[in-house]
């Protein structure tokens, strides 16, 4: 596929630690409204790549654009998250003496340089906002309570919730259903869809019944490149994938 | 618009704190100078020098505080803008001495003619005038601030590290203030003031004058530090304090938030530092001691750190101990102090204040909830703390 048509195109991708290749020529292709779920054992790299994305980690080789045309690996943190790539992390990681409220004032869409920040006045727009998503993440009658007295779920709404605030054009989502309830991983799976509409959407994700329920393209990683790509049922039945990840 | 919000961040803790404040800057000049000595309420003029001493620490504390409790950039160096800030006065007090020095020049120093120096150092220059030197007490410690935090926050040197060059900064300042040809009076430092703004600086007036300024820089110091930490501004410090690299994949540009606030911080040492000079006369390299640095993290953690009144609280309990240890149990002091820090880092992790504070809410919610049972009374009011409850009192965002 062509790179100018993508939202998100790594080709050839690699990274070593210290000499292991935790990513391992890596190449994947995220088109325009796309959302799709990354599967893999624990180690394949699924959180490295998001680093990579991200500006986290920088790539050894490899290319990694963005909407076709920016380079991410000559970018940093902020001005990746300010072209519109959020992020919301394995472990849950909110403002923790920061109240529900705060936590997503901070993630809005807004300026964000310190002068700005010095003289905002948060807007009757701003608030609108701030309520729906508030509604929308259900932690409306906790909007006063510091992020640190949140349960563990909660804070994974809470987070997402502050991914959709910035309004990025590109989500990055990992494992948001670990230490959740069923019940709650299928509300989580109903709300990204929900998001899909809206956005493009990575996520990875352990759950198989989560992903089922996603009915998105899916990609197996194994130490640090793809071994699978397609339907969930088409990579299910691979012969490797049920090797070194599904078992048996 | 500004000053609106700037009142509606004011709570009743802080509006208490500056109710004290303005009642120390009012009532201990007019109890030295309108009360006669004999009688009980009279303040001795070394009383009025002292506590004016104390509140340029609670200053330099309160910038401590700004940088450590809010953004979480443990300084070891403030001493070092503090000093800075003194020399910067220093030179302006020297320049106003004139033909009285010992060797009558009437632009050199005498510590310049001593050492055979023909002119004055460039640097030397606009130092006879007070606006200029007034301005440079705060612009040289920020430019340094400026420089040193370019630098660090870019290369994103955090913890224990940036601690330990912020150390390193004020000890380098120290061995360089110690020679005699930086021009800046080598060990001996600067002394022997003779008047300030034209006013005899032993006088009792000008030493009360004296006091009223630190306690004014002392108010507009706090109300700015309040301003900046209750913005949005604030909000994201506390975000990097807590959570750095979350800060940045939001958008954030961290360096520039620190290096903001480093700046600001450094700024208002500075001028602690410059109205500290004055009062005690003299500005040697010792003000570069890395030991002094520590000290003031000392008292912003015994009054507690991130809360702003708890860090003037703790400077002016600490050195007001200090000054009783010194003069009664001289050899005891360090072991006290050391005891105290030890003592609030175990048992006091929030300081006097965050503990009072805590107990406090505890005291509170503990009335709140027996009066629930008791079903009597009406229902306590909650504070309006969101912002969504503080539109419904005042839907109008003030302009
Ligand atoms: N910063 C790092 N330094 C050293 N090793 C790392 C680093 N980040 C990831 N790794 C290693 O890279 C491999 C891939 O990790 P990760 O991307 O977290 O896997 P996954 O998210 O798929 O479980 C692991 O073996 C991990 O130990
Ligand atoms: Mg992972």
């Amino acid at each position: 596929m062509s790179r100018q048509n993508t939202l998100l195109y790594l080709d050839g991708v690699s990274v070593s630690f210290d000499g292991f290749r935790a990513i391992n020529d890596l190449s994947m292709v995220i088109t325009h409204g796309e959302m799709r779920a990354i599967i893999g054992p624990n180690g394949a790299g699924k959180t490295t790549m998001m680093d990579i994305i991200t500006g986290k980690t920088r790539p050894d080789s490899g290319e990694v654009f963005f909407n076709g045309v920016v380079d991410l690996t000559a970018e940093d943190e902020a001005s990746i998250a300010e072209l519109g790539i959020g992020r919301k992390f394995q472990k849950p990681t909110v403002f923790e003496s920061h109240t529900v409220w705060d936590n997503l004032e901070l993630a809005l869409k807004a300026p964000r340089g310190p002068f700005a920040t010095l003289f905002h006045m948060i807007s009757g727009a701003e608030k609108t906002r701030i309520e729906d998503l508030l509604t929308l993440i259900r932690l409306g009658d906790k909007r006063d309570e510091l992020a640190a007295n949140l349960s563990h779920g909660q804070k994974q709404w809470l987070e997402i919730g502050m991914l959709l605030a910035q309004d990025p054009k590109l989500l990055l989502v990992d494992e948001p259903a670990a230490g959740m309830t069923d019940a709650e991983t299928m509300e989580t799976a109903e709300l990204l869809k929900d998001i899909a509409k809206t956005h493009s959407v990575v996520v990875v994700e352990h759950d198989m019944t989560f992903i089922r329920a996603l009915g998105v393209k899916v990609t197996c990683l194994a130490e640090g490149s793809v071994l699978a790509e397609g339907s969930l049922d088409h990579v299910s039945a691979d012969e490797r994938v049920i090797e070194v990840y599904l078992g048996r | 618009m500004m000053t609106s919000y700037l009142f509606r961040t004011l709570d009743a803790k802080a509006g208490v704190f500056i109710a004290i404040l303005l009642a120390v800057i009012l009532l201990v000049p007019a109890l030295n100078i309108l009360i006669a000595p004999d009688n009980f309420f009279h303040v001795p003029n070394y009383a009025v020098t002292l506590m004016g001493k104390y509140l340029t620490y609670a200053l330099l504390a309160l910038s401590v505080d700004l940088v450590w409790g809010f953004c979480g950039i443990l300084s070891l160096g403030h001493g070092a803008f503090f000093a800075l800030g003194g020399y910067a006065m220093g030179m302006y007090l020297m320049r106003q001495i004139g033909t009285r020095g010992v060797y009558g020049d009437p632009t050199l120093p005498d510590f310049m003619v001593f050492l055979n120096w023909q002119e004055l150092p460039w640097y030397w220059y606009g130092f006879d005038m007070a606006w200029f030197a007034f301005l440079m007490v705060m612009i040289a410690p920020g430019i340094l601030a400026f420089v040193f935090g370019w630098f660090a926050f870019r290369s994103r040197v955090t913890g224990v590290y940036l601690s330990i060059i912020t150390q390193a900064l004020t000890y380098a300042l120290l061995l360089a203030f110690f020679r005699n040809d930086m021009g800046f009076g080598g060990n001996n430092g600067l002394t022997d003031f003779k008047d300030i703004l034209g006013f005899d600086i032993q006088a009792s007036s000008t030493r009360a004058g004296l006091f009223v300024a630190s306690g004014l820089a002392l108010l507009v110091c706090f109300l700015i530090c309040r301003y900046v930490t209750k913005s949005k501004l604030g909000k994201v410090l506390v975000a990097v304090r807590d959570a750095e690299s979350r800060t940045r994949f939001l958008g954030y540009r961290v360096e520039y938030y620190k290096l903001f606030v480093w700046v600001l911080s450094a700024m208002m040492a500075g001028i602690a530092g410059a109205l500290y000079v004055p009062q005690v006369g003299i500005i040697n390299p010792g003000e570069f001691a890395p030991a002094n640095s520590i000290e003031v993290v000392i008292w912003v953690a015994v009054g507690g750190r991130g809360t702003l009144i708890g860090a003037v609280l703790g400077a002016v309990l600490v050195n007001f101990a200090k000054t009783w240890f010194t003069a009664a149990l001289p050899d005891v002091w360090l072991f006290a102090l050391g005891a105290l820090f030890v003592v609030v880092t175990l048992f006091l992790p929030k300081g006097i204040l965050g503990t009072i504070g805590d107990g406090w809410t505890a005291l509170r919610q503990r009335r709140v909830s027996s009066n629930a049972q008791a079903g009597g009374g009406k229902p306590p009011k909650t504070p309006p703390t969101s912002p969504a409850a503080a539109a419904n009192v005042d839907p109008q965002p003030a302009e």
